[in-house]
């Protein structure tokens, strides 16, 4: 692997941050190179707010912001209507959108002409509904970016992701075991 | 143990194995967490340090100075205005020739307000007779933490250690930790030469010292600013023995041949070393140099660097407001002086308030310093890089 | 009563010095009037000690022995807080 880069796109409070260190926090684990950084602004619940990934195997030393990212995940479909969210992501790259919507539709609403850029769907907000009983779709949409991206094998992902999950919610087992099913549901559902 | 850390994490985690005495600190974006995850440390009883949480930054550095003259291992963390709220403590902590360790997280200073990343306000302290160190990654913030403790110790002096603000303090990386039980055998226990606690041996600290003294005393503290940097060699080299981690006092990256260079602190150190890559994949001849270690500033080992070409860029993320361009620069200018060898300098200004420096456009820079060695001169000295207008 | 000082090699490091260093500094010659001691008046009640600034009266096993001139000030405190029917202790001026 070269040096993959990512793009996170949520709303304040739905945990693209989150999701973007449990993702380098997992992938560590693995033997990864890794890096997991916001954009911050004021924070504030439902504005859109973005976070970033590198990954690669060999050490990462920029430090500078991801402006033409392999993979977009977009945590809130209706982002898509106020940002661009394709905005310099490779020809090649990978779309992944937390929507009820076809991969089809998705690419006609954006208007992506190119073949090459491959779209991904999941209705991560439904299966974070039905398992953790609130609209937080971040960790499901780990579970469909680690299949989609094909980087990292999905059992150490999940060995190290709940390792994390049991650190923050030391008392709560069912957290843990919820948000790894969710990761699972998600992994299985997404589809292009 | 490899972990992912933001730096924050990374130097709270070096203080949770450091285990100081005292800590007194009072929270500042985006230095909070440092803090924040220190605090939790000591509720969950993995420190046994004395946290006091102070109600200001002046009272911080305040309880700060009292507990290290008492003898303790001491540390704090701030940014930005809570640096310059300390402004005056930092002088009587030097003065006082207490070994505090101070992890800074670069931050602009206002006005106007903002909480990401510059150099100006550590840089605004340069001269106040502590140490600075402006660290790369979380890694490097993590290992300097630990080897600062030392260093303070030896020289005593107090110490800084920086990271960029969000750039490094936020950003998870991997980083290596050592194992818990290393670091306090490495460290040892602080052997203060004299304590205020010792009632066997009373002393007077900190008194009235007028023209009959003061100057005697400011000498002594100039004196040991001078003699640090063979001491921060040995701490560093002692530390790179045990933990297999070694630091230079300047970093020089693929000098060896280099025409022209960029001179860097902090983060961009790493961007710029993969711009260089990609140049010296062009066939250009390029390399970068990264003051690591800032005051004392390494006078001989910079010139030695920087001599190595014809041209050289420093990129300051600060300015000094005085007209002569950045920090760096001015200092740079003022070693070159008696130098045989000056390459020609061009200073850039960059990145205030937290404006993303990328690698292309650190290529851009060194496309321009291999013009300005073809065409043998420099029009514009000082630049403002990436700003509206210019 | 002038001393050399020490140039800064020999100083001891940081800004410390050794304690009870104002027993070095004699105040003594601040003074311009003096206070007279009248061993026959004195009853020995030390008011004087207590309220003397600069721990300039001596004492020698609860007694009263004078007024050590080298820290005396000459403030004149001891004299007014000698009780009115004893005043043991009386201010002249400063003069040979």
């Amino acid at each position: 692997m070269v040096l993959l880069e990512i793009r996170w796109h949520g709303r304040g409070g739905q945990g693209a941050k989150t999701a973007a260190l449990l993702f380098a926090d997992a992938a560590v684990e693995t033997g990864k190179y890794i890096q997991a950084f916001p954009e911050y602004g004021p924070e504030r619940m439902g504005a859109p707010v973005f976070a970033f990934n590198r990954l690669s195997d060999e050490p990462i030393l920029q430090h500078c912001g991801i402006k033409n990212p392999d993979i977009v995940v977009v945590l809130d479909s209706t982002l898509m209507e106020t940002i661009d969210v394709t905005e310099g992501l490779k020809e090649d790259g990978i779309l992944l959108v937390n929507t009820q919507k076809t991969s089809k539709e998705i690419r006609e609403q954006l208007k992506i002409k190119s073949e090459k850029t491959r779209i991904y769907v999941v209705d991560a907000s439904k299966i974070a509904k039905e398992i953790l009983k609130m609209d937080i779709p971040n960790t499901p949409m780990l579970g469909a970016l680690i299949k989609v991206s094909k980087l990292l094998e999905f059992e150490p992902m999940l060995e190290s992701v709940r390792k994390r999950l049991e650190h923050k919610f030391p008392n709560r087992p069912d957290v843990v075991e919820n948000n790894i099913k969710a990761i699972i549901r998600a992994y299985e559902e997404v589809k292009e | 143990m490899i972990v992912a850390r933001t730096g924050n994490e990374a130097m709270a985690e070096a203080m949770r194995q450091i285990n100081p005495d005292v800590v007194a600190a009072y929270p500042i974006t985006p230095a909070t967490e440092i803090v924040q995850h220190f605090a939790s440390y000591v509720a969950d009883g993995l420190v046994t340090t004395e946290y006091v949480p102070a109600e200001s930054e002046h009272s911080a550095l305040s309880a700060c100075i009292g507990a290290a003259a008492a003898g303790a291992r001491v540390m704090t963390a701030t940014a930005a205005q809570g640096l310059a709220l300390m402004h005056e403590m930092l002088f009587i902590a030097s003065g006082m020739r207490l070994p505090i360790v101070l992890c800074l997280v670069n931050r602009a200073l206002s006005s106007p307000i903002n909480i990401h990343c510059d150099h100006s306000d550590s840089l605004a302290s340069r001269d106040s007779g502590w140490l600075q160190i402006f660290t790369e990654n979380p890694q490097e913030a993590y290992d300097t933490t630990i080897m600062a403790v030392k260093i303070a110790e030896e020289i005593l002096l107090p110490v800084m250690v920086t990271t960029d603000g969000f750039i490094i303090s936020h950003g998870m990386e991997r980083v290596e930790l050592i194992d818990d039980d290393k670091v306090p055998e490495w460290l040892g226990e602080r052997k203060a030469p004299y304590t205020l606690l010792d009632v066997d041996n009373p002393i007077t600290i900190g008194m009235l010292d007028l023209q009959d003294y003061y100057f005697e005393h400011k000498r002594q503290e100039i004196e040991a600013m001078n003699n640090a940097l063979p001491v921060i060699e040995k701490v560093q080299k002692d530390f790179g023995d045990t933990f297999g981690r070694y630091y230079p006092i300047v970093d020089e990256y693929r000098m060896e041949d280099a025409e022209v260079a960029v001179l860097v602190m902090g983060s961009t150190g790493g961007t710029g070393k993969v711009a260089v890559d990609r140049m010296r994949k062009k066939g250009k001849k390029v390399g970068l140099v990264r003051c690591r270690v800032y005051r004392p500033f390494p006078r001989e080992r910079m010139l030695k660097a920087i001599t190595k070409v014809k041209v050289l860029g420093i990129m300051d993320r600060a300015d000094t407001l005085s007209t002569l361009g950045g920090h760096l620069y001015n200092d740079c200018r003022s070693i070159l002086y008696e130098s045989e060898a000056r390459p020609l300098l061009k200073n850039y200004i960059y990145g205030l308030g937290g404006r993303d420096i990328s690698i292309e456009e650190i290529e851009t820079v060194f496309e321009q310093l291999l013009e300005i060695k073809e065409r043998g001169r420099v029009d514009k000295e000082i630049v403002y890089y990436g700003v509206r207008g210019e | 009563m002038k001393k050399e000082k020490k140039g800064w090699k020999e100083l001891p490091l940081g800004l410390v010095w050794q304690s009870g260093t104002s027993q070095e500094f004699e105040t003594g010659d601040w003074r311009s009037d003096k206070p007279i001691w009248d061993a026959k008046k004195c009853t020995h009640c030390l008011i004087c000690w207590i309220y003397c600034p600069d721990s300039a009266i001596i004492i020698k096993d609860g007694k009263v022995q004078g007024i050590d001139y080298r820290y005396c000030k000459g403030c004149g405190i001891c004299a007014e807080e000698c009780p009115p029917k004893v005043k043991a202790i009386t201010m002249v001026r400063e003069e040979k």
